[in-house]
């Protein structure tokens, strides 16, 4: 009897959507669309939002009134200067990143045998699996003035490259750990499987038949590596960099550590929405990794990026 | 079905959401029902937030344990949540569901006008009147005569230095991280000095000027005309340039001292004395201009769930056991005199090495405001933060 009308009920809930299609859907739809529209970008727009109010410098209160004034204070010397720090460490390490990891995907997915194919995609996943906040540490120590690189450098009497490295203006400073190229060198190890991975990913679907069809006809490797290799390959090239770029751009820890307390976006965001209370001015600075990433992913679109995905 | 349909769904929560979100934004501070007149019975556990080994329960070192006889005694079950920032502190207090806070002297004035914190009533702390006088009415926990907390801990900021460089003739002023300057071992202070990276050590600067430059009449640190400020903002651009870089987390400021060659910074008692347990060559001082400092206060939350737990435990927060371990603990200094003396863990020159006898020399941080009395306009805080910003930018 209870199941029957269980039954019944169910039967009438089928009946009802059936009939009204685009209730069904919207039901359907509610849990993805609330957390896209409210949880994900609804927080996004609120952010937005906040940047066109200002702070009031006399009561050190949110004014909540429509305005440009935040904005115009990214336009400020020192804000300038941190946002260009930040793209432009988040530029070369990316440049970096793909130096290194295509030569790496290149060999694992081409030339290495399955065993040491596994052995090498291990080993680029590894550092992945450890805290990422014990691995930057490990390098403050790595690279201080008193650490093993220096030592090495000492040991094989070459303490004048090092230190003439050092003394060079802009990335230079007293030890490695404290200068620019320091904090570059743990971005790159950091953020250096972001892009080994795509990147295999990508070589791994370059036909083989293609690479053969290319020797048959005369080309040689460099020139089969050129035409047939490389374009394939680059859709994977700059998702990988999309990656790496954008991590870069967001980080605020690495540079909290290592390099010469230079602020980077994240820091500046972190420090405005803290105790100064200045929220306006911290969602206007985190505007701007958007409209840089924005910018890039057209970019990237037109590379043909999104096809390889 | 079609992208319209969809589109038009999505923006319709996105119109919700912001709705939700602006109406969220104000909420009047509460009335204040006057404090607890009596203690009743305990009510089984009291929720503290306190800075990281504040409270401990002997187990991180067996030796230092100030909560298990309290809970014993109380049967009140301390829970502890460890908060890292004056920021975070007033965030989860404004969140609700704890008791007590440990907040320092930003954090405080923030939590009595933003309502979250209640009067307590001093006759129900028996040990109220063990309290240093000279903190009974500190206004940073007193507002209008009426008391918002326990005063629980101090402590100052040090000149810390490494008898390495410096000899036999240790730094005396603030001067040796501020200018360049060559050192009693011969070289310059160059990349071997650091500053903290907080925006709150430009009343670190300004308390050096106080001393350098008394024409500029700098009378408190924390309260900085256009022109003081500014001469300070000149004072860290010097510095920047012999700064390698600035601290802010305690250990690695210890791996500094010990790998990166830096030989003086602004620091605390707590880096100097592990520094010195490991046997490293480091000393401290409090310059002639005096130093920059913190102060806590046990704080009692609004709507706390627990009051009869949270005032056995705000007496219990002074008693002179307590607050010696802590000390020789933290390297902080006890707000109970009595602690000073015949305490195993501190010693009898404990309070003294952390700097017990220059309270008077000690600037407490509070936060600059505006409107900062007298009729003078002041550089408010977040001008601080941006400008601080800039100078360890390079600007």
């Amino acid at each position: 009897m209870q199941a029957l009308k269980n039954a019944s009920l169910s039967q009438r809930i089928s009946n009802f959507l059936f009939l009204r299609p685009r209730l069904f859907l919207a039901l359907l739809l509610l849990p993805p669309v609330f957390w896209l529209g409210v949880v994900y970008l609804g927080s996004l727009l609120t952010l937005l939002v906040q940047s066109f109010y200002y702070l009031d410098g006399f009561t050190g209160q949110v004014v909540r009134k429509f305005t440009l004034i935040t904005y115009g204070e990214l336009l400020t010397r020192s804000n300038l200067d941190i946002i260009g720090r930040t793209a432009g460490m988040a530029a070369t390490v990316t440049l970096a990143a793909v130096l290194l990891a295509f030569p790496l995907a290149y060999y694992t997915t081409k030339h290495a045998s399955p065993r040491s194919k596994a052995i090498l995609y291990l080993s680029v996943m590894l550092p992945l699996w450890s805290s990422y906040l014990v691995r930057v540490y490990a390098w403050k120590l790595i690279l201080s003035k008193e650490g093993i690189v220096s030592w090495f450098f000492n040991q094989l009497s070459l303490s004048w490259l090092l230190e003439g490295i050092l003394q060079l203006p802009a990335i230079g400073g007293p030890s490695l750990s404290i200068s620019p190229i320091g904090l570059f060198v743990v971005f790159v190890y950091v953020w250096l499987p972001y892009m080994v991975l795509p990147i295999q990913a990508a070589l791994e679907r370059v036909p083989g038949s293609l690479l053969e069809a290319s020797e048959d006809l005369g080309a040689n490797s460099l020139r089969t590596f050129l035409h047939i290799t490389l374009p394939l390959a680059f859709p994977g090239v700059v998702a990988g960099s999309i990656f790496t770029f954008s991590l870069t751009l967001g980080d605020f820890i690495v540079p909290s550590v290592l390099g010469n307390s230079s602020f980077f976006i994240g820091q500046a965001v972190l420090s405005h929405q803290g105790t100064s209370g200045n929220i306006p001015l911290a969602a206007a600075l985190t505007t701007v990794p958007m409209a840089i990433m924005a910018v890039y992913l057209i970019i990237a679109r037109k590379l043909g990026a999104f096809e390889a995905l | 079905m079609n992208a319209k349909f969809l589109l038009k769904l999505v923006s319709l929560f996105i119109g919700l959401s912001l709705v939700l979100s602006a109406c969220g934004g104000a909420q009047p501070a509460e009335t204040v029902g006057g404090p607890l007149q009596e203690i009743g019975e305990g009510e089984g556990q009291v929720d503290i937030i306190a800075w990281a080994g504040y409270i401990e329960k002997g187990e991180t070192d067996p030796a230092f344990d100030w909560a298990t006889d309290y809970e014993a005694a109380t049967g009140c079950k301390v829970n502890i949540k460890v908060a890292a920032t004056s920021d975070e502190m007033v965030a989860l207090m404004n969140e609700g569901g704890f008791d007590l806070v440990t907040a320092s002297g930003d954090a405080s004035l923030r939590l009595i006008s933003g309502g979250k914190v209640q009067e307590i009533n001093t006759d129900l702390v028996p040990r109220w009147n063990t309290v240093d006088s000279r903190l009974q009415n500190a206004p940073w926990h007193t507002v209008d005569g009426k008391h918002y907390g326990v005063p629980y801990q101090w402590g100052s900021n040090v000149l810390m230095y490494s008898t390495e460089a410096f000899g036999d003739s240790p730094p005396t002023s603030w001067e040796v991280v501020f200018k360049e300057m060559s050192l009693p071992d011969g070289e310059s202070n160059k990349g071997r000095v650091q500053a903290f990276d907080g925006p709150i050590y430009v009343a670190d600067a300004a308390l050096y000027l106080k001393q350098a430059q008394p024409e500029l009449g700098i009378d408190d640190p924390y309260a900085l005309t256009r022109d003081q400020f500014n001469a300070a903002l000149n004072v860290l651009r010097e510095q920047r340039k012999i700064v390698g870089r600035y601290w802010h987390d305690a250990f690695v400021q210890m791996d500094d001292f010990k790998n990166e060659g830096v030989v003086a910074s602004s620091s605390w008692p707590f880096q100097v004395n592990l520094l010195q347990a490991e046997g490293e060559p480091i000393a401290s001082v409090i310059p002639v201009e005096g130093a920059t400092g913190w102060a806590d206060t046990t704080m009692m939350h609004i709507e706390a769930p627990h009051p009869n737990c949270a005032y056995k435990w705000l007496d219990h927060s002074i008693n002179p056991k307590l607050q010696g371990d802590l000390a020789a603990w933290f390297g902080s200094v006890p707000v109970v005199l009595e602690a000073c003396s015949g305490n195993a863990l501190l010693g009898d020159q404990g309070c003294t090495t952390n700097g017990l006898d220059n309270f008077e020399k000690i600037w407490f941080w509070k936060t600059p405001v505006a409107d900062c009395g007298g009729g003078k306009e002041c550089v408010p805080y977040h001008e601080w933060v941006t400008n601080y910003i800039a100078v360890i930018g390079g600007r």
